[in-house]
């Protein structure tokens, strides 16, 4: 079982090398796309160059030699994990947005978290109580917040808990100047954390908690819940040992194909709150127009996505035993 | 204790308003004895499976509801009780097994775990140990092989036939008093079938146990039944012992459902008047590979193997055979909605096998299909007039023309005319099917393949299609390759049959000497697995549309 | 010989005025979606009429900065240059369902081009659309629209090329699952086997029988490009030239704690125009009735 499992997870693994390469040449070709090659951006910064320095600029990055040629330098670089130079930042990519990873998997983390775990049970809870008020208030809730811009969200829980009441920093991930240590940072981290990932929770938290109530119903209809009644289970025990774990099923593979937006919003919430991920470092680079590194955060996130999207593949083969792990 | 088992009387089964009648049940009485097996026959919408629901306390409540009457299980009315105690009685001293065993299985929990539930809410005196003797002995009773490891198993990794036995030890693990059976061998393969019925005869005697067998089928009451009750519209005909309402049926629906139950004896029928072939299928063979990738090797699934036969001009060849045994994708090589991999097949010195989706097409009217499924069959968007309309116009005949002849269709297949304007779903199944027929006969074919043209129907309006069928067969010529599971139909329709299993042709021959004297082992595994081959349906005389009211 | 034993279900033909009818009585039956479908027509009337309510560009300074709602000639307040706020909603609005509409309407295109291809024939042109929509599904979208504004200059026509190349892979696979259900529906079958050609089968037979889902699909996906929309705009990524709600939210953000207006009432138009498309969709998706439409065909 374990062989086979371990089988499983070398396969998947090896399926996302196409579509990591797939990214890669999107990569490229946004690159190429662009207006101006790295040249131009070199010679802005020094000001003015010659054509022949920039020519000789050009033949020394190999930007002269035909696309292909070019795809394949660049692939071969990024195979060892060269992303390339930031010129705003004047560092490797690579090193610059591996410092920033942590901070976003923190936010990621906790969202996920919450998002997956609050959402199925408001939908267990609305589903339970169906057409009561319970059902009616977490059905609008998450109609609202189904429709509200995250940076909107962001902006009123600080303009609410931060400016009005004072219960939350307004941004940031920890107090630098306090300099903390050990349980007293990670307190502080929390702290700070409270927000943003609230913020980038409730969208998600509404989609689940809709999807949960929908599957809930949906398996409430199946014929084994008949099975399980004419067995003489309470109600309770059919919703907890049967119609839960089935209900969870489509909520996994949700949040699985969910991760890819959520990174996309903690662009955005990252922006609002200060906080130091990734999402951040691609708002600056966006207006340092410092395209090397805007396209290694893509590179990267999409890396994230595919590991994270391994992680609920293995984690559903043992929720649903039909999957087969041949 | 006096009195039967179970008592129900004046049972109405209200529907919400607005349904298109008020009762779904409707004064039904019967009685089910300690130690009996009550069988309640009826067509689709008879209100045989609410009844059943109703003895259970499973109705879709409150939508559906036990309106008025009373049903009593041992001397105490179960409407009546309060929730907690009928739950209480339920899968202990009641129980309940359902057609289809895959989907009433929770497909996430092993069987040997959804048995213990019962045990872990009805008796939790037993320990854990005890309980898991119970359950391996009683796996072991229902003759599951190696119970261990079907206790550990999960629904998927079943055959159909072993779910169903897990789906009995599950509700016999408490020894009910009371076992509905809700058509629990509808959804299986006729030996199967067999297993399961000879299985729940011998179980109930064993344990003396009432069972209530819902059913459609008369073979499988004449199999099992000691009393009948027939329901009709919500309401019981005629119900009494099993002899006198098999061999001498009282109420007129009975008898007009008996005399639609195609008999197993074949029909005399006249040989074949034209040596001519219409269609010769030689070494036919068809290949599916599944999965299959990286690391794991392609696994090939041979559904067909080399069939050869020959349909002769007029006649009707039958293809029979169980689920699995490659009729049906016979049948798609024949259309060429499949192309085979190996094999030839001749149309009139044509070899349409190996042509391309081009090259086929003036081939294709020449030999038309009709399928199973009348819901499926027919685009719900289109009104019926386009949709017989559509393969004339295709194959260039003028609009206006295409719908004169669509009415003289409907005529043919015995509708309407006027109904050409109207959409499916105003639709019953039968005349759908009537539709079907006519959109295959749209095109003037040569060669007519049927695909189970009446598993989906209830049986009165079965034997109106068949008869449509012949009569068309007669009047314009037809051959028909006739494939079905279902030998009764096979032995009233076909000239000559094959039968296949495992992708392969085991056996061909003229109808009534493959019946007669089968010589195959798996074909007289299958005669010998029809529900009710010994009871010989009384003659009786039924005239056309008695079924009806 | 006429089927006695089965009545048939329905009375009369259904006319497409009939239909348009029933479809009408089934959707006002929810409340909630026709309470969507009122804010959702005040949102089109406030984009049509706002040259003429606010007749000058909304750009243009019209008086005091970071005047309060209700305060002098400003319904709404105005921002930190002096904008009038209510005059750039009323703008804004034709730009979140310009660009909404028209994204998803592209989207669409695409979406039933390649999701149907792949799910009428299968085969290779099914590998590669798989293919292609798991890379879709993997690239986070919103950084994908983010660098495809970026390397494009933002301007509305690329704004709606970004937000639909990123939509269209969910609905391809929509199409795409409803197609290969179709494809093996019996009167499928039955119109390949009278020798009908793909395209009338495709165009005829099966697209019809999809349209239900698809338009569902749709209409979320115009409130999922006016999210997108106003995130692009709110990163300042937006068309320059062009007001929309993320852009007023975006330049209000610093004087949060001053001028809680800026902020509060283009968030706010934003939420209620998304929530009342979402609220359509759903009464869409009840009128429609998929369960209904599965049953009947």
């Amino acid at each position: 079982m374990l062989g086979a499992r371990l089988a499983f997870i070398l396969r998947r693994t090896l399926q996302a090398i196409p579509i990591l390469l797939a990214i890669v040449v999107i990569n490229f070709l946004l690159l190429k796309l662009a207006p101006g090659d790295a040249v131009d951006v070199l010679a802005g910064e020094a000001g003015s160059a010659t054509p022949e320095y920039m020519a000789e600029l050009r033949a020394k990055f190999g930007l002269d030699q035909p696309l292909p040629v070019q795809l394949f330098n660049y692939m071969a670089k990024v195979a060892v994990g060269d992303f390339g130079w930031s010129f705003r930042h004047e560092m490797p990519v690579a090193e610059l947005v591996l410092q920033r990873l942590g901070p976003t998997l923190i936010l990621m983390g906790a969202t996920i978290v919450t998002a997956v775990g609050v959402g199925s049970l408001l939908g267990l809870l609305a589903a339970t109580g169906l057409n009561t008020w319970r059902d009616t208030l977490i059905s609008v809730l998450a109609l609202v917040s189904y429709a509200t811009p995250l940076f909107w969200v962001g902006l009123m829980l600080i303009l609410v808990f931060s400016v009005n009441l004072g219960w939350f920093p307004t941004s940031g991930m920890e107090t630098i100047a306090a300099f903390h240590t050990g349980w007293d940072r990670v307190w502080d981290i929390l702290h700070h954390l409270v927000l943003p990932a609230t913020t980038l929770s409730l969208f998600y938290l509404a989609l689940y908690a809709r999807l949960m109530r929908a599957s809930m119903l949906e398996q409430s209809g199946m014929d084994y819940v008949t099975t399980a009644r004419a067995k003489g289970l309470s109600d309770r025990r059919i919703v907890y040992r049967h119609v839960l774990r089935n209900a969870l099923l489509p909520v996994v593979t949700m949040a699985g194909v969910q991760v890819s937006s959520l990174i996309g919003g903690s662009v955005i919430v990252e922006t609002v709150f200060g906080w130091p991920g990734l999402g951040q470092l691609a708002f600056e680079s966006l207006f340092a127009r410092d395209l090397n590194l805007l396209l290694g955060i893509f590179l990267l996130s999409a890396v994230l996505v595919l590991v994270v999207n391994l992680a609920v593949d293995i984690l559903y083969t043992v929720l649903d035993p039909r999957i087969e792990l041949r | 204790m006096s009195g039967p088992l179970l008592d129900i009387r004046g049972l109405h089964v209200a529907l919400p308003p607005g349904s298109d009648r008020a009762f779904a049940v409707e004064d039904v009485s019967f009685t089910v004895g300690e130690g009996e097996i009550v069988c309640v026959v009826g067509e689709s919408g008879s209100g045989k499976s609410l009844t059943a629901r109703a003895v259970m306390g499973l109705l879709p409540e409150p939508k559906v509801r036990a309106s008025a009457g009373r049903i009593d299980f041992e001397g105490r009315d179960l409407l009546t009780l309060p929730p907690s105690e009928r739950r209480a009685l339920r899968g202990e001293r009641l129980s309940m097994i359902f057609q289809e065993p895959m989907t009433a299985l929770n497909p996430l929990m092993t069987v040997g775990r959804q048995i213990e539930e019962v045990l872990i809410v009805h008796a939790a005196k037993l320990t854990a140990a005890q309980r898991r003797e119970k359950i391996l002995a009683l796996l072991d009773e229902v003759r599951l092989p190696d119970p261990p490891r079907m206790a550990a198993s999960f629904p998927h990794q079943l055959s159909g036939g072993q779910r169903q036995r897990a789906m009995i030890a599950m509700a016999l693990i408490l020894d009910p008093k009371l076992l509905v059976a809700d058509e629990p061998t509808t959804a299986l393969d006729v030996t199967t079938q067999a297993q399961i019925l000879r299985l729940i005869a011998e179980l109930q005697a064993r344990h003396g146990a009432g069972v209530m067998f819902i059913t459609h089928d008369f073979g499988v009451v004449a199999e099992i039944a000691h009393r009948i009750v027939v329901m009709q519209h919500g309401r019981v005909v005629e119900a009494g012992t099993a002899d006198s309402v098999l061999n001498r049926p009282a109420a007129p629906y009975t008898r007009a459902l008996i005399a639609a139950i195609p008999s197993l004896t074949p029909a005399p029928r006249r040989p074949a008047t034209s040596a001519r072939t219409a269609l010769r299928v030689t070494g036919l063979g068809k290949t599916y590979r599944m999965g299959g990738g990286l690391f794991s090797a392609a696994r090939a699934v041979h559904a067909a193997k080399a069939v050869s036969f020959e349909l002769k001009r007029g006649e009707t060849m039958g293809i029979v055979g169980e689920s699995g045994s490659g009729k049906t994708t016979v049948a798609r090589c024949l259309v060429r909605l499949l192309k085979p991999d190996a094999g030839s097949i001749d149309l009139d010195g044509v070899d349409l096998a190996p042509l391309s989706r081009g090259a086929l097409r003036p081939y294709r009217k020449r030999v038309q299909m009709v399928f199973q499924d009348p819901f499926a069959s027919l685009n719900p968007r289109r009104t019926i007039g386009d949709i017989l309309a559509e393969g004339p116009i295709v194959h260039g005949l003028a609009p206006a023309k295409a719908r004169a002849r669509a009415r003289d269709l409907l005529g043919l297949v015995g509708l309407d005319p006027k109904v050409a304007e109207r959409y499916p779903h105003e639709f019953s199944g039968g005349q759908r099917q009537r539709v079907g027929i006519a959109r295959a006969l749209a095109l003037e074919p040569e060669v007519l393949v049927a695909d189970e043209p009446v598993s989906a129907l209830d049986v009165s309006v079965q034997a109106q299609v068949l008869r449509l069928i012949a009569d068309i067969r007669e009047r314009l010529g037809l051959s028909i390759v006739f494939i079905t599971h279902d030998l009764r139909v096979a032995a009233q329709v076909c000239d000559r049959v094959a039968v296949m299993h495992r992708g392969e042709v085991v056996e061909q021959g003229v109808t009534a000497e493959v019946f007669a004297a089968p010589r195959h082992a798996y074909t007289r595994e299958l005669f010998a697995s029809v529900p009710g081959r010994d009871w010989i349906a009384p003659a009786l005389d039924a005239p056309d549309g008695a079924a009806a009211q | 010989m006429t089927d006695l034993s089965e009545a048939p279900h329905g009375q009369g033909a259904p006319t497409t005025r009939g239909r348009a009818a029933d479809f009408w009585r089934r959707y006002v039956r929810n409340r909630s979606a026709v309470a969507g479908l009122v804010i959702l027509l005040t949102v089109i009337a406030m984009a049509a009429l706002a040259p003429l309510l606010y007749p000058a560009d909304p750009f243009s300074l019209a008086g005091r900065p970071m005047s309060p709602p209700m305060t002098g000639q400003f319904l709404l307040g105005s921002d930190t240059l002096g904008r009038d706020i209510a005059a750039g909603m009323a703008h804004g609005a034709r730009t979140s369902l310009l660009i909404g509409v028209v994204a998803t309407l592209v989207a669409v295109g695409l979406g039933v081009l390649m999701g149907g291809l792949a799910g009428y024939y299968g085969g290779w042109i099914d590998d590669v659309l798989m293919r292609l929509t798991e890379v879709f599904q993997t690239i986070p979208s919103f950084i994908f629209a983010i660098l495809l504004v970026a390397v494009l200059t933002p301007s509305i026509v690329n704004i709606i090329i970004a937000i639909a190349v990123v939509s269209w892979p969910a609905l391809a696979r929509l199409v795409r699952g409803e197609f290969l259900s179709m494809r093996n529906r019996e009167f499928v079958q039955a119109n390949v086997v009278m020798g009908m050609a793909d395209w009338r089968i495709i165009l005829v037979q099966i697209l019809p029988n999809c349209l239900s889902p698809i338009i569902v699909a749709a209409s979320l996906l115009v409130a999922t490009a006016i999210l997108i929309e106003s995130g692009l705009s709110f990163l300042g990524l937006g068309d320059p030239n062009v007001m929309s709600w993320g852009f007023q939210v975006g330049a209000g953000r610093t004087v949060l704690r001053r001028a809680w207006w800026i902020v509060t009432f283009p968030g706010l138009a934003i939420m209620l125009t998304v929530l009342a498309i979402n609220l359509v969709g759903e009464g869409l998706n009840d009128a429609l009735n998929p369960r209904l439409r599965e049953r009947a065909s």
